[in-house]
Parts: C-alpha cells; sequence; structure tokens
C-alpha cells in the first residue's frame, strides 16, 4: 500500500479529541520548560522527547477502530489495540528520527539558527521515513521466504497496516 | 507568566499540527511516525534559543536524544502491551511511561550531559 493523504479521517475525529491534544501538547511544553529552569538544562533537555501526546493519541486510535467495527456488529475491541500497536510500532520507529533531529539541530545551532531547525527537521523526516521503509521491505521479504500455510493462519497478527 | 503562555499556546499549536497530519495520513504503522515528531522540542527550543542563545539550546538538545531512546523503548513496550498482554491503550500507554523514566534517566545518569 501506497502512503496516502485523505483528508476524510478528519471528519471522525470530533473538536473536543483536536482540543484534548492541543491541551496537552500545551501542557508538556510548559512542563518541558519548567523542568529545565528548576533542574537544568540536562534534565529539561530528556523531557523534549516526552511521550506527552501519544497516551491521548493511542486511546483515540483504539477508539475509533473500536467503534468502526462495533458498526458492523462485531467486537472490536481487539481491532481496537492492534491499531494502536500499529501506531506505537510507527512511533518507534519515528524515534529514531527524533534522535537524528536531536544529533543534527546540536551539530549545527551553533552556526546557523536558522539553518539548525530547517535541517534537523530534514533529517528527521528523511531519517524516520527510510525507517519506516527498511522495515516494510524487511516484513515483505521475511514473508516471502515463510513455507505456505492455510489461509486463516495467513493473516496478519495486526490489522491491515 | 507570558512566558508559560507563549509556551502552551505554541506547543499546543505545533503537537496539533502534527497530530491532524498524522490522522490523514495512511497506511497506520506510517502515521505512527509523527507520533515521535518533534513537536514539543519545535516549540522549547525554539524560545531556548531566543531566551538563552544557542549554547543553552545545543546542551537541551543533546540530553534530547536520551529522551528519543527512551521513546523508542517506550513505544516497543506499549506495543507488546497492547499485542501481548491485551491491555487497553490507555492503561499500556500509562504503565509504559515508567520505561519511558527509567530509561530517560539512566541514559542521563550512566552518560551525562553535554560538556
Amino acid at each position: 500500500m501506497l502512503v496516502k493523504l485523505s483528508s476524510s479521517a478528519l471528519k471522525e475525529t470530533r473538536w473536543y479529541e483536536y482540543a484534548i491534544r492541543f491541551v496537552l501538547g500545551g501542557c508538556a511544553t510548559v512542563l518541558a520548560g519548567a523542568i529545565g529552569s528548576q533542574f537544568g538544562v540536562s534534565v529539561g533537555g530528556l523531557f523534549l522527547a516526552l511521550p506527552a501526546i501519544f497516551c491521548a493519541s493511542a486511546t483515540l486510535i483504539e477508539s475509533h477502530e473500536r467503534h468502526a467495527k462495533e458498526k458492523a456488529g462485531l467486537s472490536g475491541r481487539r481491532r481496537g489495540q492492534k491499531a494502536a500497536a500499529l501506531d506505537a510500532a510507527g512511533a518507534a520507529l519515528g524515534s529514531i528520527g527524533l534522535a537524528a533531529f536531536a544529533a543534527i539541530f546540536h551539530a549545527t545551532v551553533g552556526a546557523s539558527i536558522a539553518f539548525a531547525f530547517v535541517a534537523a527537521l530534514a533529517v528527521w523526516a528523511s531519517v524516520s521515513v527510510s525507517a519506516w521503509w527498511v522495515r516494510r521491505k524487511l516484513r515483505v521479504t521475511r514473508r516471502s521466504h515463510r513455507p505456505a500455510r492455510s489461509p486463516s493462519a495467513k493473516r496478519s497478527r495486526f490489522v491491515k497496516p | 507568566m507570558t512566558e508559560y503562555l507563549v509556551r502552551f499556546v505554541a506547543g499546543g499549536l505545533i503537537v496539533s499540527v502534527f497530530a491532524i497530519f498524522g490522522d490523514m495520513l495512511r497506511p497506520k504503522s506510517f502515521a505512527g511516525l509523527l507520533g515521535a515528531a518533534p513537536s514539543v522540542a519545535l516549540a522549547t527550543l525554539g524560545i531556548a534559543v531566543v531566551q538563552h542563545g544557542p549554547q543553552y539550546a545545543a546542551a537541551e538538545s543533546w540530553t534530547m536524544i536520551y529522551g528519543a531512546i527512551a521513546l523508542a523503548c517506550y513505544s516497543l513496550v506499549v506495543c507488546h502491551l497492547l499485542m501481548r498482554f491485551r491491555l487497553g491503550a490507555l492503561p499500556a500507554t500509562i504503565l509504559a511511561f515508567v520505561v519511558w523514566l527509567v530509561v530517560a534517566f539512566g541514559l542521563l545518569a550512566g552518560l551525562g550531559g553535554a560538556a
């Protein structure tokens, strides 16, 4: 499946779900600043990679998937868990990009502030996408080398990615 | 007070933009990449550069690498709690936060901050 950008998913999200993420994001940024002022720059830096809104995002994904399945008259609990797990797997790969963002910013901010932000964002995007692409290729290769199984056993443990 | 208000609005806006973008992306595993977007970092580092200068922001971004490694461990633990232990998303993400704290502070204690 190719990467797609679809605006239809936005219709499923209610206004208060955006509000929750805005408030959590704002609180995480205030917390990172407050901890930096209170405990020093080293401890404050850790909180720049705080999984602040991950909790809200995963819960929303789980509830959307569960409701979609329940609309069809089926239990959506497991489907919701699998969708949230896929999101978490993506975030694990994105963390490699986040570490690269921090490393590039650290190396370049002394030379030029604007360049440091642009370069760090570009490296974050390219490293994250590359990590996702490599994992996808490895999964496809592993699957194609597996012996044939019964049709029911062939189904992935995860929801369709 | 104004500083915290600016932090709140800037952080909230950047996080929301990445979250909306993540909602629109398919497949889900790709959209998950945005779960580790540098949203809090962009707002905080931007303010740090203006307030304290580039050296301060550089020191902050060094320990952010430890935070990012901790986030990778956190995400993997969440994934396993959901798939193997069949926990709901909310308890899984809250429980796994202990892992983030242990890894992040463990790396800081073991490797130290920026010189």
